[in-house]
């Protein structure tokens, strides 16, 4: 079998495949992708909607393009560490919330609620199975609204996601 | 208060949340448009009701993890559940794992898969073609996911084509995603 279909006619804009090199995949990847496309624009879809909301709540962009950055480079992923990066420099975030892109750097104690995100952030992307209910109560007791709680942990878990999906299609994607 | 559930299991718990789930008669508009996409034949979980707090994502999440785990050709519906289960053990999601594994049972008809998962994890004996694929999940889910040629390779060679290794990815990863929500948002308790 021959492939004709090109992914990059249709996934132009696609964040994760961009990232991930595959983009213009031909072949078997490039069949699979095709195959896959109405979940990858749905996968693009959540991108947008956790990246870059309507409504963002008490969440801004720049906050969720910063926790993005710095899960990406947790988890070690090239492609979409450097999205991030790029994303958050458009967003023009103070110099202190900039810095939280690099693991390990840490908030001023003073300021509890950024505190209590990082914590989540960092817990929830290396080892969710250590997760308990004190790590919400802490979110609470920072002050953050219950429904930016969720946003906050939809924007964690949809990264987490994205990022193996795209440390695998970067893997496929290479010439063999 | 219910008994919270620690240890995996295949009977499915009820899910306890941390957060007030939205109150159906006082969602906004948008928390009404994004749950029309659940299916209407069943109650509104909890779960749902949740997340409803973010309506945008919560939207376009019904179409994707049905189309993940449910779109035809690739990978079997049963080898799916099984990535879903490999991250739900690596994640420790007692909720999920119990949801899926009780799925995979139902699709094969084979109890002795999961119950070979939830007493050995990653070193469980399967068939080569299970084992390739439990393992491949297990180090995609760990952090930082442990993916490389050598990985899609054993997939290769246990038979899985483009498609399939696509298809256990998505699933896989997926459920990465739920457990994130569900471990941390809410907690399993025994079922009245």
């Amino acid at each position: 079998m021959t492939s004709s279909f090109n992914a990059a006619d249709s996934t132009p804009q696609h964040v994760l495949e961009q990232a991930a090199g595959v983009a213009t995949a031909q072949g078997p990847l490039g069949d699979a992708l095709a195959r896959r496309q109405a979940l990858m624009s749905r996968t693009q879809a959540s991108y947008e909607a956790a990246l870059l909301p309507e409504d963002p709540g008490g969440l801004s962009h720049a906050e969720r393009a910063v926790l993005a950055c710095r899960m990406a480079r947790v988890c070690q992923q090239a492609g979409l560490t450097e999205h991030y990066a790029a994303l958050l420099a458009e967003k023009d975030a103070a110099d202190e919330l900039a810095a939280l892109a690099t693991p390990g750097a840490q908030p001023p104690a003073e300021d509890a609620r950024l505190t209590a995100i990082v914590a989540y952030v960092d817990l929830v992307t290396e080892s969710p199975r250590d997760a308990s209910p004190e790590d919400i109560q802490r979110l609470q007791q920072a002050g953050i609204a219950e429904s930016d709680i969720v946003r906050l942990a939809g924007l964690v878990a949809f990264v987490n996601y994205q990022l193996r999906v795209a440390a695998v299609l970067a893997v496929m994607g290479e010439p063999t | 208060m219910s008994r919270v559930i620690r240890k995996f299991t295949t009977r499915v718990p009820q899910w306890r949340p941390h957060l007030t789930p939205v109150d159906l008669d006082n969602a906004t508009p948008a928390q009404r448009e994004a749950l029309k996409e659940t299916p209407s034949n069943t109650k509104v979980s909890d779960y749902v009701l949740v997340l409803a707090h973010d309506p945008e994502s919560l939207r376009i999440r019904t179409a994707l993890f049905n189309g993940i785990m449910y779109d035809p050709d690739g990978l079997s519906r049963a080898e799916r559940e099984l990535g879903a289960v490999a991250a739900s053990f690596v994640n420790r999601c007692i909720y999920c794992a119990a949801v899926h594994a009780q799925r995979y049972n139902q699709l094969t008809g084979d109890d002795a898969v999961m119950q070979e998962i939830f007493f050995h994890g990653e070193k469980a004996r399967l068939d080569p073609r299970q084992q390739a694929i439990l393992r491949f999940a297990v180090g995609l889910s760990e952090c930082p996911p442990k993916v490389g040629a050598d990985d899609i390779a054993s997939l290769r060679e246990a038979g899985l084509d483009e498609l399939e290794i696509l298809d256990l990815t998505l699933a896989t990863t997926l459920f990465g995603w739920a457990n994130r929500l569900m471990h941390t948002l809410g907690e399993p308790v025994a079922a009245r």
